[in-house]
């Protein structure tokens, strides 16, 4: 008898809360280095969800190389939104599972990307290898860290941005191949992500210079100290557009379709902007760009739209088996 | 003629253990391995040779084979001797030996890959040591031998290279050698040591004639189940291995490269030739082990 009781108690506060206040569960599927970032962004967001709609809203985080993430969700992980490290990967929602339509770049500002980012060295304190462009990585003595760009989304940008600066300087296709080549030939570990790359060149003291997000360069040097490493920006780098998506299907399935976009728009608020800057990614928005101004340096950044025309075709040129990466390796 | 399923067994519940056991096996082993099949019977032939005969991927069957097999050969060996050690002597702190060689059963095998990389990296525990000295001796082999390119072969460095790979294959593979070892080596009546040596046997013939005999199957299957699970082995390899295509990149890592580009059937493809393969050469050494029991028993 006393048990029912409590049984009936517990199911009338179970019921209770529901009714009231909803509690509402997102899932933000995104990308290795931005943990810090959505932590951060996940709070505010909350605050000012439940302010406006006095609905509590806890987002979960769900962080990986860029596509094995994708992966995940054309595999049915139940992300709400996407957050990945470039375009390509939400392509792949759309190719392999139709997951959203075609043209989900266009339902956001600024081609769904709310804050940018680039590719910069991380260097060992005081450089000792004198690192300063591009043409000092492919020197012989010279180790240099990257990731595998067949498996990780920043290492695509790694290496597309050393392209776009043999091309620039030599102005040809083969001249920045054999750039390339004799890159990666200084190239010892290959790791499979972005995290794991850093962990080698940070931890293991494995190589002189690791080609790195901004951010995670950033991150590396608040974690570990200024006394250990140094950011050398080149002259010329990629200009990052990391976006963000709502996955339909299961925003539809899971009826949260108003919750998730607002957690997208909210992106590019002047809160969300500044928390971007605070986390080393570069705002969009002018106000935020300016008080950042000082934080990142300025540098000649090209996109990959002008010079690779798209992710489809850069992703098909250069990484697709056979690619151009392939055969920079074949021997 | 009576067939065999109308005797009755003497043993109650045969037809009852028999589905549970062939439902089982479905559920658990077949219905996935088939899935892999099914999924590359879409495939044409020419699209299934570029998938898993591209020099890249048979560059990787070769180094995941081969190590797999080098480091089960020395576990092989070694695991005898630890198998030995805890069965035939009485020391302080045998339980606790004995329990560390369960070790690199229970650790997850990405910590394992990140311990030991932090041990063995240039700048680790072991590797500030032993690191200058495995490029020493390779340096020094290539002067001696110079037709063979040894640094292909055995890796500039301990970690983040070929020899990063055979010794995180090596970690994994040991505890299965001295555990198979273990309960065979503990029935082994001392009797048959004293009734060699009261024959005449001198100690290296009671170890050759007398002991490895009986060993010998219980050795094999160790080795069998290290080789087999090294060959897979994907945790701990990625974060010491170095992963350079065509060099130190393993099969497993290009069955994940071909899925991180969305390619599932080329990754099957991939996943279907090393089942195969692996198969034959387990079916192979069960083979070798009927066959060496048989002449035991003789």
């Amino acid at each position: 008898m006393k048990f029912k009781t409590l049984l009936l108690v517990a199911l009338a506060i179970a019921t209770g809360s529901v009714a009231g206040a909803k509690t509402i569960e997102l899932l933000n599927v995104s990308y290795d280095p931005t943990r810090e970032l959505y932590t951060d962004y996940n709070a505010a967001f909350a605050k000012y969800w439940k302010a406006k709609t006095g609905d509590d809203i806890v987002v979960k985080q769900s962080h990986g190389g860029s596509g094995k993430q994708a992966r995940s969700l054309i595999d049915g992980l139940q992300g709400d939104v996407a957050t990945l490290a470039l375009a390509a990967d939400i392509d792949a929602l759309y190719d392999n599972a139709k997951l959203l339509p075609a043209d989900w770049q266009k339902r956001l500002p600024n081609n769904s990307t709310p804050y940018t980012s680039t590719i910069v060295f991380l260097v060992r304190k005081g450089n000792p290898k004198a690192i300063k462009d591009w043409n000092d990585l492919v020197k012989p003595g010279v180790s240099v860290v990257t990731p595998n760009p067949k498996t990780s989304g920043g290492a695509r940008w790694n290496y597309l941005a050393a392209w776009a600066y043999a091309k620039h300087r030599d102005g040809s296709d083969d001249a920045a191949k054999k750039f390339v080549a004799a890159l990666f030939k200084n190239v010892p570990v290959l790791d499979s992500g972005a995290r794991g790359s850093t962990t080698t060149f940070v931890q293991r003291a494995i190589g002189d210079v690791a080609i790195s997000w901004e951010n995670e360069a950033f991150l590396a040097l608040k974690e570990f100290g200024a006394d250990k490493f140094e950011i050398v920006v080149p002259s010329l780098s990629i200009l990052a557009e990391p976006p963000v998506a709502i996955v339909d299907k299961v925003v539809k399935k899971k009826g949260t379709t108003e919750v998730a976009k607002g957690y997208l728009e909210y992106l590019y608020s002047d809160e969300g902007q500044d928390i971007a800057g605070r986390n080393f990614y570069r705002p969009r928005n002018p106000s935020a760009a300016t008080k950042y101004a000082n934080v990142f340096p300025q540098l000649q950044l090209v996109t990959i739209d002008a010079e690779f025309g798209g992710w489809t075709s850069a992703q098909k040129t250069h990484f697709a088996d056979g690619g151009v990466f392939d055969q920079i390796y074949a021997k | 003629m009576a067939s065999p399923f109308r005797q009755r067994s003497v043993l109650p519940g045969f037809g009852l253990s028999l589905g549970f056991t062939l439902a089982y096996l479905g559920l658990i082993v077949l219905i996935p391995l088939s899935a892999a099949f099914l999924k590359i019977a879409g495939m044409s032939w020419h699209d299934f040779v570029a998938a898993v005969a591209s020099p890249r991927v048979v560059a990787s069957y070769r180094l995941s084979f081969g190590v797999a097999l080098l480091a089960a050969l020395v576990n092989a060996f070694f695991g005898f001797i630890v198998a030995w050690v805890l069965v035939r002597y009485s020391f302080p702190g045998r339980r606790i030996v004995d329990a560390l060689v369960d070790l690199p059963f229970a650790l997850p095998t990405a910590v394992a890959g990140i311990a030991l990389s932090a041990i063995y990296a240039k700048n680790g525990w072991v590797g500030q040591w032993l690191d200058p000295l495995w490029a020493r001796g390779v340096g020094k082999l290539a002067t001696v031998v110079p037709w063979i390119d040894w640094k292909d072969w055995l890796g500039g460095t301990l970690a983040f290279d070929r020899p990063g790979i055979f010794i995180a294959l090596t970690f994994i593979g040991l505890p299965f050698v001295v555990r198979t070892l273990q309960p065979v080596l503990a029935e082994l009546e001392p009797e048959l040591e004293e009734a060699a040596a009261t024959l005449g046997a001198n100690r290296w013939q009671t170890m050759t004639r007398v002991i490895l005999p009986e060993l010998f199957p219980a050795l094999i299957t160790g080795f069998a189940l290290a080789f087999a699970r090294a060959i897979g082995e994907y945790g701990s390899v990625v974060f010491i291995a170095g992963n350079q295509p065509a060099h130190s990149e393993i099969t497993p890592l290009i069955i994940i490269t071909k899925l991180e580009q969305y390619d599932y059937r080329g990754a099957t493809a991939v996943a279907v030739v090393m089942l195969v393969a692996s198969f034959l050469l387990l079916l192979a050494i069960n083979l070798l082990q009927k066959w060496s029991r048989r002449f035991s028993a003789v």
